[in-house]
């Protein structure tokens, strides 16, 4: 087995390379990235020990990661393990499931803003989940399947509507703030429909929260969200090579209709999986993905960063709702669109300032 | 035969009427239709010679504000997002999309909750103050670097800008629920529930704001066609961008101080209009006057029979209904036309 | 003039391993070519040429496997292009195209190295052999010392060898060019195509070009395809297909035609117009 450090044989990367090889299976990756993603990781893993420890009832961290390996048997142990640890997963594992499904879109559309919640994907996946939901009742299966039918509707109506002789990428963005406005529209109707009983409540309902995740939602979503990762390893490095365009990807042996196709089913199942488990959680499948190809100073999107990143977006954007006002508790989707808004300014700007 | 051109003045003067008429049309259909339907003798009645009988009570206690409130707000919208498209030399812009309706109404709510300000007279002024820091946004982010100036970017710019600002606005209407349970038209915009004196409130800025289009009507013109070129033809570009910013703030403000943001009125009414007005802006100006409110009563009529007795928000019939229009603009421009 | 039925080449001793056969490839309702049949040479350096839209493109996208043919096929080492797997195809042809886009902040060797993607599996990503192969065609194309620089911020002409290097890290025994000189000077035009030229002499691969410069064409290939409108018109080694009549027919262009000072292929020489004689 060797690891080598340098740069590879004869070939120089321009960043140090890390090669590992045992036998017949290779890997390579950047340095940078595997750092980078160590650091979100282990950043992770501390954010959610300090945050999980917040509240009326405080836990001070040293306690909290003796809960973790067992040391500590007080009432802390249902305090984290019951009451909060869920929540705190659930961010980990919807953020992650975000991030991937806007890498995935912003590579297929070749463009920073062509994620699922701008394109009006992640709205038409909550009509899907809405319908099920108001009027035909199931668990989270069925929810999550009717958002995935929802998604892929309004991908492909995004999709017709804005191709014409080939798929501009602006008249993808406009087209798709526009179905957005719609399928938005769409949705209200609905929630007004839907006998709540406040208005809060509805409103709360078009934001996404993390507020009452359980365990029995969290088996499930990870199930689902295994199936796809599993899936996606098993295209292989198919989703960069598309993004050198259709000619270029088809000498190179991917059949790019195809890939695109799957691809995009993934993309959608992953925004149906979060949507079915916490509603609407805009802007973290913009921000993850390219906040972490800065960080990691990488072409085009990664998804293993995009997932760490994700992970960790929602997890501060969830620990910053529910801490920012003392008593109540403001939908996480509130944050996430607040800090994600406050981020896509930043990308315009910047991008204006390079052309 | 007369001249065509002055065949196609006869022709817009005519068509001019005909949309007054209209207007007025859905005037009487907004005083007739809803939830109870009312004769329309029994809305004349109730218009002309007011008793409190039979069903008189509804037109009178709650049609009317209601027509009087959409009549003020249509005209608003419309204006404004005329201004915009005109001053802006962008097609794909209103008032609501950029961003701007966003800002008032975050600078509302946030008076309304922080300040305690309940009444319209006092927080209309933080309308304004909203509208303009949002249009200051969008200038700064769409229209500022080295990148060329796109109405894709601008709008781009706007979407952003408006995003924050609903989410600000989100988390302060949620810090004190109380002062907004009866305002729950902000996420959708609607017209219903709001006693005449909030129309009496706006009216006057919208009035102002009119006047201050028919001011720079004329100059309107020949602003489009870029600063250089309108220079050398005599026309004062910054005095223009500046009344019009004015007037847009005023209109803009006004309406989403009255009503809520309501999107798409300001950015369908001038295309819908320039088939039958040509692309002379005081023209598109003019019918926007009458086909603006018309529209915004027409979304508000469907909006109160399509899920009777429930009522839909005039804020997502106008969505539905512009959308649509939105895409047909963006395909019929082309591969990289900006 | 040669028809397009005998495609037999004047050497004659050399097999083919890509050829069309009544091949029909259009887009909706059109068929830009109909019924063509041809054989590329292999080992040798083959020229599509002909005026605009005549079909030169799709025929080297339609031997790229890129479109598909609604009737007719083209065959790869005796079999049907469309039923091998695509990862095999691109095992043993490559092809540059004419627009492709280099994602946002590559590097030189990052691009090149995806040049291996059809060698690669998922479990294994980076072998000494890919090593090498990328080594080797950056070593080629003379891009080594460019090799961590990011492909933003090339000139033209490297951007374009760039490309070419990706191409040859997928060590094909074929490889496709269309249009490869487009949007280069003349220097590196003539680079590029020494390049290829090399790479047919030295490592025996076959190489289809589709070229807008006939004088380039009859310089560097042994094999001309010459077409019009959607079929060929002529095919054949440079001295018997390009022709004065020949050039007049297909691209409507009177000229004279003497041998090239250089390397005695044919050059095309335009006929002068009365108004550029009167300059003189």
């Amino acid at each position: 087995m060797t690891i080598t450090q340098n740069d590879t044989a004869g070939v120089t990367f321009g960043r140090r390379q890390c090669v590992i090889r045992i036998g017949n299976v290779s890997a390579r990756a950047s340095w940078r990235a595997i750092i980078v993603v160590a650091a979100l990781l282990v950043g992770a893993f501390a954010i959610a020990v300090v945050a999980v420890g917040l509240g009326k009832y405080t836990v001070a961290p040293a306690d909290v990661l003796g809960v973790l390996t067992g040391s500590n048997t007080s009432f802390d142990r249902v305090v984290v393990l019951e009451w909060r640890m869920p929540r705190m997963l659930m961010a980990l594992l919807i953020g992650s499931t975000l991030g991937i499904s806007g890498a995935i879109f912003q590579a297929l559309t070749r463009n920073a803003l062509g994620s699922p919640d701008i394109i009006g994907v992640t709205s038409g996946a909550y009509t899907g989940a809405l319908i099920v939901i108001a009027g035909i009742g199931g668990g989270y299966y069925a929810v999550a399947a009717g958002a995935l039918i929802g998604g892929l509707v309004t991908a492909v109506l995004v999709y017709a509507l804005s191709y014409r002789n080939g798929l501009a990428g602006f008249r993808l963005i406009v087209v798709g703030i526009a179905v957005s406005a719609v399928v938005n529209s769409v949705n209200q109707w609905i929630i007004i429909k839907i006998d709540f009983h406040t208005a809060v409540t509805a409103s709360v309902w078009q934001q996404g929260t993390l507020s009452g995740q359980s365990w029995s939602q969290a088996l499930p979503m990870t199930v689902c969200l295994v199936v796809m990762a599993a899936f996606l390893v098993a295209m292989g490095p198919q989703l960069p090579v598309l993004q050198m365009g259709d000619d270029a990807a088809g000498a190179l042996g991917v059949r790019p209709d195809r890939a695109r196709l799957a691809y995009l089913v993934v993309g959608v199942g992953l925004v149906a999986l979060a949507c079915a488990a916490a509603g609407p959680i805009s802007f973290v499948a913009l921000a993850a993905p390219q906040i972490a190809r800065r960080l990691t100073a990488s072409p085009g999107v990664g998804l293993v960063p995009s997932a760490v990143m994700g992970a960790v977006l929602l997890l501060v954007s969830d620990v910053i709702a529910q801490q920012v006002f003392s008593g109540s508790e403001l939908p996480v989707g509130a944050v996430t669109v607040s800090l994600g808004g406050a981020y896509l300014i930043y990308l315009l700007i910047s991008q204006a300032r390079q052309r | 035969m007369e001249p065509p051109a002055q065949r196609t003045q006869r022709n817009r003067v005519v068509g001019l009427l005909i949309a007054v008429a209209l207007l007025a049309l859905t005037c009487v259909a907004s005083l007739a239709i809803g939830t109870e339907n009312v004769s329309v003798s029994m809305v004349w009645q109730a218009v002309t010679d007011y008793h409190d009988v039979g069903d008189q009570w509804i037109v009178h206690d709650l049609r009317i504000p209601r027509t009087v409130l959409a009549l003020l707000v249509g005209l608003a919208l419309g204006l404004s997002g005329t201004l915009i498209q005109a001053v802006g030399r962008n097609p794909l812009a209103d008032s609501e999309i950029l961003g701007i309706n966003s800002g008032a109404a975050l600078f509302v709510v946030s008076a309304i909750a922080f300040l305690g300000m309940t009444g319209i007279w006092t927080y209309i002024w933080f309308a304004f103050a909203g509208a303009l820091f949002a249009m200051l946004l969008v200038y700064l982010v769409g229209m500022t670097g080295r990148a060329t100036v796109t109405p894709v970017r601008v709008l781009l710019a706007g979407v952003a800008i408006g995003a924050v600002m609903d989410g600000v606005g989100y988390a302060v209407r949620l810090r004190n629920p109380q002062a907004f349970n009866n305002m729950r038209f902000w996420d959708a915009g609607a017209l219903d529930a709001r006693p005449l004196e909030v129309a009496a409130a706006i009216a006057p800025f919208i009035a102002v704001g009119a006047v201050l289009c028919l001011v720079v009507g004329r100059s309107l013109n020949v602003t489009a066609l870029g600063d250089d070129l309108a220079k050398s033809m005599g026309g004062n570009v910054a005095r223009t961008q500046i009344l019009s910013l004015i007037a847009v703030t005023l209109l803009a403000g006004a309406a989403t101080a009255g009503a809520g943001p309501i999107g798409f009125v300001g950015l369908m009414v001038p295309h819908a209009v320039r088939r039958f007005t040509g692309p002379d802006w005081r023209w598109i100006l003019a019918y926007a006057t009458a086909v603006a409110p018309a529209l915004l009563l027409a979304a508000d009529i469907v909006g109160r029979v399509i899920i009777r007795p429930a009522e839909l928000p005039a804020g997502i019939v106008t969505a539905f209904l512009g959308a649509p229009v939105l895409i047909w603009l963006i395909r019929k421009r082309g591969a990289d036309r900006s | 003039m040669t028809s397009a039925e005998s495609g037999h080449p004047v050497t004659g001793q050399r097999d083919s391993r890509l050829s069309a056969d009544h091949l029909v490839i259009g887009y909706e309702d059109t068929a830009v070519i109909a019924d063509l049949s041809v054989d590329v040479l292999d080992g040798r350096i083959t020229a599509i040429v002909g005026p605009n839209a005549c079909g030169k493109s799709t025929l080297l996208r339609g031997f790229a496997r890129l479109l598909k043919p609604s009737g007719g096929q083209v065959i790869l080492d005796g079999h049907d292009i469309g039923s091998l797997h695509t990862k095999e195809v691109a095992r043993r042809l490559g092809l540059l195209p004419q627009t492709s886009i280099a994602p946002e902040g590559i590097t030189v060797a990052d691009l090149v190295s995806r040049g291996r993607f059809p060698h690669q599996k998922v479990l294994r990503q980076w072998s000494r052999s890919d090593d090498e192969a990328v080594a080797e065609a950056m070593r080629c194309t003379g891009v080594c010392e460019l090799s961590g620089r990011l492909v933003d911020e090339l000139s033209g002409g490297q951007r374009q060898r760039v490309w070419v290097a990706m191409v040859l890290a997928q060590q094909t025994p074929l490889v496709l060019l269309d249009e490869p000189t487009t949007y280069l000077d003349i220097a590196h035009q003539v680079e590029l195509l020494d390049l290829f030229a090399m790479l047919n002499r030295e490592q025996d691969r076959t190489v289809v070009a589709v070229l807008h410069d006939l004088n380039h064409a009859c310089r560097y290939a042994d094999q001309i395809i010459a077409m019009k409108s959607g079929s060929i018109v002529a095919q054949g080694d440079p001295k018997s297909v390009i022709t004065e009549e020949l050039v007049e027919a297909v691209y409507g262009l009177k000229c004279q035609i003497i041998d090239d000072p250089q390397t005695g292929t044919p050059l095309v020489v335009p006929r002068a117009s009365p108004h550029v004689r009167a300059r003189t």
